[in-house]
């Protein structure tokens, strides 16, 4: 748990590259696999432009006198290639995600599984057999079979295959650790534990349905953009299918193969062209994140967040509380009280004894005594206290109040200074451990929750993007406000219960706010159904897991911010490119119209603004950017457009400026340089 | 230019744009139900229509009832326009004994009027009786107008509203827009053109001898009632054949600003009454300020070409002012292209000069105009629809790159949305260039044609524009009163109307029934000038380069050959 997140990026930026060249291969070979029409169905607008290809193929062997055939074969496979560019780049987003699900799958293929039968014996049969409700037993050495919850027995379980975290993990029934997930293995004891998929419906499963472009369930807004780009399809059809009745009644004609160009490139096909990879490769993302989303609509739910409520340990303070200062009685100087507190804390092997030791020796250098030196006293309910006893001298610390009957001392004589501070560290949140030796008080230590590093940063950017973040903590209001205005969140729930969790939750929505949340237990499952977005924690129970729309492989709270970038990205990256794509018609037609009625009113020259030397070469020109510009864009939609922490104006300034006026400027300058190349290389 | 035809620009923009703020509330006020000053006098009139049609004002309608109950009254007033026309020889109010009208003329004209296009393929003064102009025609004017306003406010009460099921009632809506929003403009503006000299008689036409010992008639009528109507509710249906070009219909310098004035004032307003339905005047600002910089481009680019010298004359010594050949002397170049960026603007298609003569790049414009679905101020409640769908279009385009699912002021679009608005993107690409490839690529109905070449191709494509536009004006010299043309325009008309209607109110309801989310810091701006580019931009893109290909055969063709 805990897993750094920058490490996780690294690790699999380096696995990325070299995954890359792998795969450039199999996804030509899938780019010709993928041109049977039931798959290309998927994509209407690609579908327009292979009947064209296939059209303008068939036009080839009945030449036209205005177009020589060796133009007219080079428009037709110029079509094909766009086809097949839109086809390598669904398939080099595919291939991605299923090289990381191949690679988990394969441990699983012949897995056996010891079944409970109903008069409590067992057999052995294929992992694949279970269903959901079958008991299986799993002793130390097997593989887990599915996912399932354990109903009995207490073990390690080394979930490397999943979560990349080679240190095991404890899984038992009952209480908030009793999930497992399939694949993994069992290190030590045994387990009984109840399936809880089908085949088909596993973890993994659904990892590979996001990223394999056949069985992918597009997402809601995927859907209304493809209806939007077959609309615009069918205005461009009506547009190019009545010009020729127009040319005719003006007494001229166009050439076929000239309107099937000028209908590819009209179409938006870049966009059509990458809508499936750019979908595939948010998912990806996701996946490589290690969060499992049930479906993309969740991930395109995290982009629209409004409110992101966050647990307080393990999410934004790292749970465990650290020493972050010491005060000294009157009368006893820093060394003393150091040198005593650090004694009193060396037998303590709790966390906070352990921050305690740590930030003493940064801060002195004493000298310590050997392990066999001293006497440890351990904490017991009955004194409170733990210390170390060396010789006659008794090292103590602990509660305020332990500590004072240890001493024999009564709350009001605590010297005035030193109970301004015990209060002034209880009102910031924090939590005031005295520190004596015998009956001498010798100061006290502030211990307190830490924020992790970097949180206030994080939570400032969402602020930017206009995402609130609330805390919700089971401390007391005063505490939680007090690390609330630490970590910078702007709203705290504070002495939360899973009946005010869910509450709020439905207040949030209420007033028209879509909320993401994350939890780990049983309690925390109908918040996890009721917020938009609910991530669950993979070491989490069942009903949990059940109830949230993704999971976290990692455990990692923290990752809701990331799977929120990834929403966002998603739908940034989809946004981009659909603009930049209907953006480029401009260009097109100054390149393709004058050409096109060049036979008819020759006038319609002055139209060619870029200079293109022929009418040939142009609806080339033309069709070839149209091809190339889908490669071109590949790696942006694999990797997505980054979205910037700034205000959605800020952001639509900007991407408008990119996106749109680049989707103007660009294909001017695109076109003239391949028109300058076809004429230098004498291909028209 | 002159320093009157600046007056007139001006003055045009203060009359339509000063009292537009306070109109735009006083239409939010009254549709919404609201008391204003007209209620003492108009109040117990609205309750007596409904005591007398049996309607109970209080009850809402979802938005099936509402589309039901739309069209139910639209086919009603169809057939009564249609039967009056076929019969009104046999009627009375009929003083120069004119015969009922071919069937597919009536046809062609009943619904015409009821998608408020006013389409003429006749000339009022030979072919339409006292009668049918009062009864028939003006009645339509107003109701149609009426109901277009309708239709607007039912999509304003859509994104308006929260989770509700009901977009107001239709009867209600219809009411209320007759009796407060057109019968008061209407009657001003009808008594200041009588003040003007326009003919307001039932008196039979005028027969005159002239110097030269010839008969001459001069038709007369109740004409100013008509026009104010005409013009206020972006019909456009001359009461005489050469509209207000003819000195009755527009007898003086200040009846012509009345008149060009009077066709934008209630779109520009209704601006306004959505900001109010959205407590948002930022909304408006931004919408209007789109509205006017295409109204200016294309004003300008229009202005521009008709003060251009004629070319084929420069070579021979003559000396030149702007061309006013087809341009009523009387208002000038600058007045007549003032009315023709305007008409065509506002899907209003009255004119006070001949489209068919203005150069191509002016043709052109009046075409773009149409072409964009009349979005540009447009009909009346009709084109603040068609432009909150280019917004809505817009939002979804663009409204993705700010990392979120579109959403307009908190409403989500989604699948359902987009489908409706696809329905009507592809509107006036059917109206247009389908019907008007059909009627192109037949070799009688191609005859209609005066003159070759692309100016012959521009007759065309205008007549289909006009008529899939619901805007009404033609280019002359296109014979369009051929059973063929008048069938085929009908069905253009009616395609631009409810192709257009039908989607806006599945898209009101829709909208109504869906949450709205909180606005804040990450949802998409859509005022400021950011948001008004981009939908300008949206409009040209999505709505306007769809017809460069076909326009490059017409207009831009005939102006490149006279410049090359």
């Amino acid at each position: 748990m805990n897993m750094p997140i920058p490490e996780v990026k690294a690790r699999h930026a380096s696995v990325d590259q070299t995954r890359l060249a792998a795969l450039w291969r199999p996804a030509l070979v899938q780019a010709f696999i993928k041109l049977d029409p039931r798959q290309l169905k998927r994509s209407p607008v690609m579908l327009v432009v292979a009947i064209t290809a296939l059209l303008t193929t068939l036009l080839c062997l009945a030449p036209d006198s205005g177009v020589s055939t060796g133009v007219a074969v080079q428009i037709a496979l110029w079509l094909w290639f766009t086809v097949l560019f839109a086809n390598f780049a669904e398939a080099l987003a595919e291939g991605r995600g299923r090289a990381r699900a191949d690679s988990l799958k394969a441990g699983s293929q012949g897995l056996a599984a010891r079944r409970r039968l109903g008069d409590g014996s067992y057999e052995t049969v294929a992992a694949s057999a279970l269903r959901k409700g079958d008991v299986v037993r799993v002793e130390a050495g097997e593989m887990i079979p599915g996912d399932g919850e354990v109903i009995d027995g207490i073990a390690a379980v080394n979930e490397a295959a999943i979560t990349g975290e080679s240190a095991p993990v404890i899984r038992e029934s009952g209480g908030d650790r009793s999930a497992v997930t399939g694949n993994t293995r069992l290190v030590s004891d045994w387990l009984m534990i109840r399936i809880v998929s089908n085949p088909g419906e596993s973890t993994l499963d659904r990892m590979v349905a996001l990223v394999e472009g056949a069985r992918r369930q597009k997402t809601p807004n995927e859907i209304a953009l493809d209806i939007l780009l077959i609309g615009l399809t069918l205005v461009f059809l009506i547009v190019v299918v009545t010009l020729q009745p127009f040319a005719h009644f003006v007494g001229g004609s166009l050439p076929l193969i000239f309107l099937a160009a000028l209908l590819v490139t009209l179409i938006p096909t870049t966009i059509g062209g990458l809508l499936s990879a750019i979908g595939i490769a948010g998912m990806d993302r996701l996946v490589r994140l290690n969060v499992i989303a049930r479906s993309g609509r969740a991930v395109e739910a995290a982009g629209d967040v409004h409110t992101l409520m966050l647990d307080k340990t393990g999410t934004i303070t790292f749970g465990n509380r650290r020493c972050s200062a010491l005060h000294a009685a009157p009368g006893i100087t820093p060394r003393e009280l150091g040198e005593g507190a650090l004694l009193a804390s060396l037998a303590d092997d709790t966390a906070e004894g352990k921050s305690i030791v740590e930030y003493l020796r940064q801060l002195h250098g004493f000298v310590e005594p050997a392990a066999g030196q001293f006497e440890p006293v351990a904490f017991t309910a009955q004194t409170r206290l733990s210390g170390i006893d060396v010789g006659p001298r008794r090292y103590r610390k602990g509660a305020v109040d332990a500590v004072l009957a240890f001493v024999g001392m009564q709350r009001l004589d605590v010297p005035a200074a030193l109970a301004r501070e015990i209060e002034r560290i209880a009102q910031s949140g924090g939590t005031p451990l005295l520190v004596c030796v015998d009956k001498r008080l010798l100061g006290v230590i502030h211990l307190k929750d830490v924020v992790k590093p970097g949180i206030r940063e994080r939570f400032a950017e969402l602020r930017k993007l206009g995402i609130r973040t609330v805390m919700v903590t089971g401390d007391n209001p005063l505490t939680a406000a007090a690390i609330a205005a630490e970590a910078g969140v702007d709203d705290v729930l504070a002495e939360a219960t899973p009946e005010k969790k869910l509450a709020r939750i439905r207040q949030e929505q209420n007033d028209g706010r879509l909320v993401a949340m994350c939890g780990d237990g049983a309690n925390d499952a109908p918040a996890l159904a009721q917020a938009d977005v609910g991530m669950a924690m993979n070491d989490g129970t069942q009903a949990a897991r059940e109830a949230a729309n993704m999971v976290d492989l990692d455990s990692d709270p923290t990752k809701l911010l990331d799977v929120v970038q990834v929403g966002k990205a998603l739908l940034v990256t989809r946004g981009a490119l659909t603009t930049f794509s209907i953006a480029n018609d401009v260009a097109k037609y100054f390149a393709i119209l004058p050409a096109l009625f060049a036979a008819i009113y020759p006038q319609l020259g002055a139209l060619n603004l870029m200079h293109l030397a022929s009418p040939q070469s142009a609806i080339l020109s033309a069709i070839v950017f149209n091809a190339l510009i889908i490669v071109v864009l590949i790696p942006l939609a694999l990797r997505g457009v980054r979205v910037q922490a700034a205000s959605a104006a800020q952001l639509l300034r900007r991407n408008l400026l990119i996106y749109g006026l680049g989707g103007i400027v660009v294909p001017f300058a695109g076109i003239k340089l391949i028109d300058l190349l076809l004429n230098a290389l004498h291909l028209v | 230019m002159h320093s009157y035809d600046i007056a007139l620009l001006l003055a045009f923009f203060a009359i339509v744009l000063l009292p537009a703020p306070w109109l735009g509330r006083f239409y939010y006020n009254v549709m919404e139900g609201q008391r204003t000053w007209l209620t003492p006098v108009l109040g117990p009139v609205e309750r007596a229509c409904y005591r007398l049609a049996g309607v109970s004002p209080g009850h809402e309608q979802g938005w099936r009832h509402y589309a039901l109950a739309l069209l139910a009254f639209n086919l009603a007033g169809f057939v009564l326009l249609f039967g009056v026309l076929l019969l009104q020889g046999h009627l009375p109010l009929n003083p120069q004994h004119l015969p009922g009208q071919e069937w597919s003329l009536a046809l062609n004209t009943a619904v015409s009027f009821v998608t408020n296009t006013n389409w003429q393929a006749y000339s009022g003064e030979a072919s339409v009786s006292y009668l049918s102009q009062m009864l028939g025609l003006t009645v339509q004017n107003f109701v149609s107008a009426a109901t277009g306003l309708a239709v607007l406010v039912a999509l304003c009460r859509g994104i308006a509203r929260r989770t509700s099921a009901t977009l107001g009632n239709f009867w209600v809506d219809l009411t209320r827009a007759t009796l407060y929003g057109l019968l008061p403009l209407c009657l001003v503006l009808a008594l200041l053109l009588v003040w003007q000299g326009v003919p307001q008689t039932f008196t039979d036409y005028v027969h005159a001898l002239t110097l030269q010992g010839a008969e001459q008639v001069i038709p007369l009528g109740p004409a100013a009632s008509q026009i104010a109507i005409k013009q206020l509710g972006t019909n456009g249906g001359g009461f005489f054949g050469v509209n207000s070009a003819h000195p009755f219909e527009n007898p003086t310098a200040l009846s012509n600003l009345l008149e060009v004035g009077a066709i934008i004032l209630i779109p520009v307003a209704l601006v306004f009454t959505f900001g109010h339905y959205v407590k948002d005047l930022r909304q408006s600002r931004a919408i209007l300020a789109c509205m006017l910089a295409l109204f200016l481009i294309g004003g300008a680019t229009a202005l521009w070409s008709e003060h251009q010298p004629n070319l084929a004359l420069q070579s021979s010594q003559v000396q030149q002012t702007a061309p006013l050949e087809g341009k009523e002397s009387r208002f000038g170049v600058t007045g007549s292209v003032l009315w023709t960026a305007t008409t065509t603007a506002a899907s209003n298609g009255s004119v006070n000069a001949m489209h068919d003569s203005l150069n191509p790049l002016t043709g052109m414009v009046a075409m773009i105009n149409m072409m964009v679905g009349e979005v540009i101020f447009g009909g009346v409640g009709a084109g603040l629809y068609g432009m909150l769908l280019f917004v809505l279009i817009a939002v979804f385009l663009a409204g993705l790159m700010i990392g979120r699912t579109p959403e307009y002021l908190g409403k989500k679009l989604q699948a359902r949305e987009v489908q409706l608005l696809v329905a009507t993107l592809l509107v006036m690409p059917v109206g247009v260039l389908v019907l008007g490839a059909i009627a192109a690529s037949l070799p009688g109905p191609a005859a209609a044609i005066s003159n070759p070449g692309p100016h012959g191709f521009s007759q065309l494509l205008y007549a289909y524009t006009s008529g899939a536009a619901n805007n009404g004006s033609a280019f002359a010299g296109f014979g369009a009163n051929t059973v063929f043309h008048n069938l085929m325009i009908a069905l253009a008309m009616l395609i631009g109307r409810f192709g257009y209607i039908l989607p806006v109110l599945a898209l009101a309801g829709s909208l109504a029934a869906k949450r709205s989310a909180a606005q804040g810091l990450n949802s998409f701006p859509t005022h400021g000038p950011l948001f008004t580019g981009l939908l300008l931009l949206t409009i040209l893109l999505v709505g306007g380069l769809t017809f460069l290909p076909t326009l490059a055969l017409g207009p831009v063709a005939e102006h490149l050959s006279q410049v090359y």
